[in-house]
């Protein structure tokens, strides 16, 4: 059996009636915020104001603002991004807008004509990184972003939402660092497996042109 | 005519003259934070001091909410429900998950059931420290206890922001478990603020509870009868406080809470001075069973393996998931036509229910009192307008 429960009279210390010694949890209370009060001068854990723009808290790794595109290599050619629209259709606020990129047949080239982000909009949910299925779209770690242009100053595109594989390294080491492997060894694989594809059609020429050859051979010795 | 078919005899005015028409004084409290609990407007009408009538008005804050999430996707609706409640989070969340799975039938994973449980406790945690804090704001106490409360409740706050990524817009929830895992060392910080925490509570009790001046306003001060809270659909601590043993975690335990040890404090009046004196009892034993989740706390996955996250749905159905939050029984109401987006999506929101008393419990009492009232409902207006 359980112990009874705790009932709020109970564990009041003045009677209900109150007034009885009058002051006594006055002056009780305000003992406390004299400790306070001197505490605060000496103890570093009692001084929890950070003084902003002078000095900064560190932000945890974890820690999500709004997103960016990342590229390979060293320009925006590398960018992974491939206009699928996942991110655009799960977006809470339906802030993302994306035009694929086609070429003069209409064929789709597999990666964003427009790409933009309006970022008063955007409430730095992080959906748009999860539902990623190419690690093209992560969450920054940037929040001094305020701007005195009302019109377009938040609207971020393609251009101003890229940023290097090496930026993405920097704010969160631990996850570009499992992405980075994860990547190459899926391009391992696909190199493994194109190079096994030109090997095996390599031997199937071969195997047809010894075929051919000994077709011919059978030809001119009957 | 004052007719306030609840008030006790003892705190009824003993003779109510007829009252003269032109001599009522017509007040609209708010919808300025009337006191510091956002945009919500009373308008009060009153006989010298004492309040006649009382009628609530609001949706300053509708967003919309509802009918929103009909037209996004499942998953695309769990960061607006981090907007209901802004003060806690992590139960709406839990609250929403705890609907989607019981729609679809997804399991969840041991760890990311007790996850689900530190996370809910300590925001039950924030929730009730920061209610003392606005609480005495209320009562004029201006800043000293609230920053105390938000000084602790920035701690928290912190973890919360290593764990979700944000201090509050946490998003955390996932159908089938959590979004991540624990990050290295993590169960240990909240560990050392488990153990911490009893000490700062001793603190702010000697702070406010002796308090002369906080007795004589709250004490007596906003009582229903039992049979009038229920009735009126209370829950939460406001309906504990009156003395009735209900706490969705025991009357029907979700998740793993059959698991711990806890007990339900009661209050014994249902008076303003109960409502707060509950919060610091259910605070003693969320932080027993904080410490021990965080010593169960096992090893495994924190989300099931099975649950889709991109073009997820639900199959036809509906479901009903409740959750004892901080402030009372959240629940969420989905029906699903097996599409990607619910078909419908309803809220019960534990502010907006515990409002619905607010003038019985005002009538016949100073325009004073109507302030402590409504901050002893601890209402969010994030969650009243939705």
């Amino acid at each position: 059996m359980e112990s009874p429960a705790p009932t709020t009279r109970a564990s009041s210390p003045p009677p209900a009636a109150g007034w009885s010694l009058p002051g006594i949890g006055l002056l009780k209370g305000m003992a406390v915020t004299a400790v306070n009060m001197i505490q605060s001068y000496y103890r570093k854990d009692r001084m929890t104001t950070v003084q902003y723009p002078e000095e900064r808290a560190p932000i945890s790794p974890n820690f999500r603002n709004f997103p960016f595109l990342v590229y390979d290599g060293d320009n925006m050619a590398g960018l992974r991004c491939t206009a699928c629209s996942i991110c655009e259709k799960e977006c809470p606020p339906q802030c993302i807008y994306i035009v694929l990129d086609r070429d003069e047949n209409g064929k789709s080239l597999k990666r964003p004509k427009v790409f933009d982000i309006d970022v008063s909009v955007c409430m730095n949910c992080g959906i748009c990184a999860e539902v990623c299925p190419f690690d093209s779209i992560y969450m920054d770690g940037q929040y001094e972003l305020a701007t005195g242009d009302r019109f377009g100053g938040l609207l971020f595109n393609k251009e101003t939402l890229a940023r290097s594989t090496d930026y993405h390294a920097q704010l969160r080491p631990l996850e570009a660092a499992e992405v980075a492997a994860r990547r190459k060894a899926e391009e391992e694989k696909k190199l493994a497996a194109q190079a096994a594809k030109v090997a095996k059609a390599k031997l199937e020429k071969e195997q047809k042109e010894l075929k051919a050859k000994e077709e011919q051979e059978k030809g001119t010795g009957a | 005519m004052i007719s306030n078919p609840f008030m006790s005899p003892a705190a009824a005015p003993a003779s109510v003259p007829e009252l003269d028409e032109d001599q009522l004084l017509h007040v609209s409290l708010g919808p300025q934070h009337p006191s510091t609990h956002g945009v919500f407007r009373m308008n009060v009408v009153l006989d010298g001091e004492t309040v006649v009538s009382l009628k609530p008005v609001f949706g300053y804050l509708h967003r919309n909410h509802e009918k929103i999430a009909e037209g996004v996707t499942f998953l695309s609706s769990m960061p607006f429900t981090d907007r209901l409640d802004y003060i806690c989070p992590l139960t709406n969340n839990w609250a929403y998950a705890q609907a989607v799975e019981k729609l679809a039938g997804i399991e969840v994973p041991e760890r990311a059931e007790y996850m689900r449980v530190i996370t809910a406790e300590l925001t039950r945690l924030i929730n009730h420290t920061a209610f003392v804090g606005f609480f005495l704001g209320d009562m004029g106490a201006w800043g000293t206890a609230l920053m105390y409360a938000f000084r602790e409740r920035e701690k928290i706050l912190d973890l919360f922001e290593e764990l979700t990524g944000a201090r509050m817009m946490s998003n955390f929830m996932r159908f089938g478990g959590c979004r991540n895992d624990l990050p290295a060392g993590w169960a240990a910080k909240a560990s050392t603020l488990v153990n911490e925490f009893p000490r700062f509570l001793d603190e702010l009790e000697n702070l406010i509870i002796g308090n002369e001046v906080l007795i004589a306003r709250t004490q007596n001060v906003g009582a229903l009868p039992k049979e009038a809270l229920i009735n009126g659909g209370i829950t939460g601590p406001m309906l504990r406080a009156a003395g009735v043993a209900y706490d969705i975690r025991k009357a029907e335990p979700y998740g793993i809470y059959d698991r711990f040890k806890f007990r339900i404090p009661l209050g014994t009046t249902g008076d303003c001075y109960d409502r707060m004196m509950i919060r610091f009892l259910e605070l003693r034993e969320s932080l027993a069973i904080l410490r021990q989740a965080l010593d169960q706390l096992p090893e495994g996955q924190f989300i099931n393996p099975k649950s889709k996250i991109r073009n997820f749905k639900a199959p036809v159905g509906e479901a009903y998931a409740r959750i004892e939050g901080p402030k009372g029984e959240l629940g969420f109401y989905l029906i699903s036509d097996g599409s990607t987006n619910p078909f419908r999506y309803r809220i019960r929101p534990p502010s907006f229910i515990n409002l619905t008393l607010l003038e019985d419990m005002c009538l016949g009492l100073d325009l004073a009192d109507v302030v402590i009232i409504l901050g002893s409902v601890d209402i969010v207006l994030g969650e009243v307008d939705r």
